[in-house]
């Protein structure tokens, strides 16, 4: 690898945050989508909790995506002016919501991914994303075990939320490699310690992720023949652009107000 | 309604256990201004007003979370969306804690869902209106839940301790509510001239429902008819309908002053004389209308809730038939 | 537990509800659990997850126990006066009850 710039330092230094707060922010938005659906009044409260907890870490993410970039983008600058081709979150937490086994089969891969990349993000030479790994992780482990219990009471409940729990696993099967795909920005920011290599955490997201399964009496989904890719590279499926067509449209209907 | 009960009066029928002995006890401890508690033996007048006030309550903070909810994916700024998330979600937790209050006078959660869900039971009409605008989201939080806490304060010191203790709780977490609804009129009213109009046409719209949410006239003749004097006798409602909307309207027409937003009321005047505000008729038509099912949103409101539980009913099936296959090697911690 | 009554707490197919938990909360180390209220949970596991959510989000607690309501042995009010009046006339137990010079310390 060559030696970047300046100004590509800076970019890939924003891109690698960028990508780990717009995980968060549209996951938390897909979460906010179940308040008042929940399978039972507890569980919109355990959704919500979760849901906040990433919202939290998506403003602190991007906030700190805007100071490196310099350009004086705050948070809601990042959140709400950019269009889809800007997002750089994995193509998983932008799917649409399904139904409550397939939010658990989304978070619990997605908790098991985060969970091991906060653990080791703790030792970050950015001392600010080393300080959001640190609160994020015990949030985070809340959210993994979250999932695993309802993935073992879906899969090891009755014939049909059995059924349910599998299809889940299946339909979420092709989001789930590219959580683990590197992509120039993460390979640059391990190379200084600042970022971890997703591909690194593969085998250990897997691992937690088979032992939940096998507890539940479930079988590992199929391989997927098409699997999601290039997320971090802006490269989405059809569903981001509503997503934040509704979530940007107040905003921007009014530039420049204040909230 | 949001703390208030509009059902048909209930006179206070005893059953065969209720011996003179018991009923001496009770109205002793009333008397007392003591609080009564889950297994004392009460009136069964007083323990199904009770349960439908609660269960009443508890219902609209469960249909109350769809108003707002409404708006959390489009929230204008990340802090917004925080912020009304974790609204929404004390909503959720409110109705818990009425429920689980409901649920120590011996009805089960399930049935009462049932009941709002087939409306049999009913929920505060001020959810009956819709949210058209992002500013309605403030005016709910500072109209909506200021007559909310309005209702609730005195309901902390409800005769019925787990209701009083109930509500304390949600008293204690309501007061962010107001406050933020404020603070969004408050930047919208000194925002652009669009955000200025939304302000103004929230107050207008939410006004007089939230004027309403006091319930019907109750203080002079109408005192002797429904059932505020049984339940202020029994120590379950504190004040009248009218005096908590004129408490309201005392403390909300200042406020609307400094948000720089007019109140829909050609008649709203401060009255030296009685040093209160006075108001302008109350379209009760309208009140009756919505309360009886002829709102814009009731249908909607119910409809989304009872879909939320029949989509969930697998889930909880499953995890109950997880329960029963596991419960035998279920793992204690030890108490700690 | 067995089968027979776990069906009567949880019935399966057409469950309604789940059973009722009672949960206790430690607000800080050094305090006792206090009975904060109930959740309804599938199991004991889940109870202590939603007592979390649903009791502790503003850090209200640094423990938390969840018991089943149906397991909780409680005085009945009918033996109100046997269980609870015998006491009212032992104020020999009230440190209040013993008159001692007002100026000896450490008492």
């Amino acid at each position: 690898m060559s030696t970047p710039t300046t100004t590509d330092t800076t970019l890939l230094h924003t891109a690698y945050v960028l990508g780990l707060g717009d995980d968060a922010l549209v996951y938390s938005h897909r979460l906010g989508e179940w308040l008042t659906r929940a399978p039972q009044i507890e569980e919109d409260m355990a959704l919500g909790n979760v849901g906040l907890d990433l919202l939290g870490q998506a403003r602190s993410l991007l906030t700190h995506a805007g100071e490196l970039e310099g350009r004086g983008r705050d948070e809601d600058a990042l959140a709400y002016l950019r269009d889809e081709r800007s997002f750089r979150n994995v193509q998983l937490v932008e799917q649409p919501r399904g139904d409550f086994a397939d939010e658990m089969a989304r978070m619990l891969w997605f908790a098991s991914y985060q969970l091991a990349l906060y653990v080791r993000l703790v030792d970050s030479a950015d001392e600010v994303l080393a300080g959001v790994a640190g609160k994020a992780v015990k949030e985070v482990a809340y959210h993994r075990d979250h999932a695993a219990q309802w993935v073992v009471r879906l899969g090891d409940g009755t014939p049909e939320s059995h059924e349910r729990m599998a299809a889940a696993l299946q339909r979420v099967a092709p989001y789930v490699a590219e959580l683990t795909s590197d992509d120039e920005a993460s390979v640059w920011a391990a190379e200084r310690g600042i970022g971890v290599l997703p591909s690194s955490v593969e085998d250990e997201v897997h691992e937690y992720v088979a032992s939940v399964l096998a507890q539940a009496t479930l079988e590992e989904p199929e391989p997927a023949r098409w699997h999601a890719r290039d997320g971090r590279r802006g490269i989405h499926s059809e569903a981001l652009g509503y997503l934040l067509a509704e979530m940007q449209h107040i905003h921007r209907s009014h530039p420049g107000a204040a909230w | 309604m949001y703390g208030n009960d509009f059902g048909e009066p209930l006179n206070a029928a005893e059953t065969e256990d209720y011996t003179s002995a018991v009923q001496e006890y009770f109205d002793g401890l009333i008397a007392d201004d003591q609080r009564i508690e889950p297994r004392d033996a009460m009136p069964e007048g007083y323990r199904s007003t009770l349960i439908r006030q609660i269960a009443q309550h508890a219902h609209s903070e469960i249909i109350g979370m769809q108003p707002e909810g409404n708006w959390i994916t489009r929230a204008p700024s990340l802090r917004r969306k925080a912020i009304l998330m974790a609204k929404v979600q004390d909503e959720a937790g409110h109705g818990l804690y009425l429920y689980s209050a409901a649920e120590t006078l011996g009805v089960d959660r399930a049935e009462l869902l049932d009941k709002l869900h087939n409306g049999r039971q009913k929920y505060s009409s001020i959810f009956n209106y819709p949210t058209l605008t992002w500013a309605d989201v403030g005016a709910i939080g500072w109209l909506v839940d200021g007559a909310a806490i309005m209702n609730q304060v005195p309901l902390c010191r409800c005769s019925y301790g787990p209701y009083a203790r109930a509500m304390i709780r949600v008293c204690k977490e309501e007061s962010f509510h107001q406050r933020q609804g404020f603070e969004i009129l408050w930047t919208l009213a000194r925002g652009t001239d669009e955000q200025r109009a939304m302000a103004q046409d929230a107050a207008d719209r939410w006004w007089w429902p939230a004027l309403m949410m006091f319930g019907p006239p109750d203080s002079g003749e109408a005192a002797t008819q429904g059932h505020t004097a049984q339940n202020m006798a029994w120590g379950i409602k504190r004040f009248s309908n009218d005096d908590l909307r004129q408490k309201f309207v005392d403390m909300t027409v200042p406020q609307a002053d400094k948000l720089g937003l007019t109140l829909p009321d050609p008649d709203l005047r401060w009255n030296e004389e009685r040093g209160h505000y006075d108001i302008g008729p109350i379209d009760w038509d309208e009140f009756w209308r919505v309360l009886k099912g002829d709102g814009p949103c009731n249908s909607q409101r119910v409809e989304h809730r009872r879909a939320a539980h029949e989509d969930g009913a697998w889930v909880r099936e499953a995890a109950a038939a997880y329960a029963a296959k596991h419960a035998a090697g279920e793992v204690r911690g030890a108490v700690a | 537990m067995s089968d027979d009554t776990t069906a009567a707490h949880a019935p399966g197919a057409n469950a309604q509800g789940w059973p009722l938990f009672e949960v206790f909360v430690r607000a800080k180390r050094g305090l006792s659990h206090v009975h904060a209220g109930s959740v309804h949970a599938p199991d004991a596991t889940m109870a202590l997850r939603n007592a979390r959510d649903l009791y502790t989000r503003r850090q209200e607690g640094v423990s938390l126990w969840v018991v089943r309501s149906d397991d909780i042995t409680a005085s009945s009010p009918t033996e109100r006066d046997s269980f609870f009046d015998p006491a009212a006339d032992k104020v020999y137990r009230h440190p209040t009850f013993y008159d001692v010079p007002e100026d000896v310390e450490y008492l």
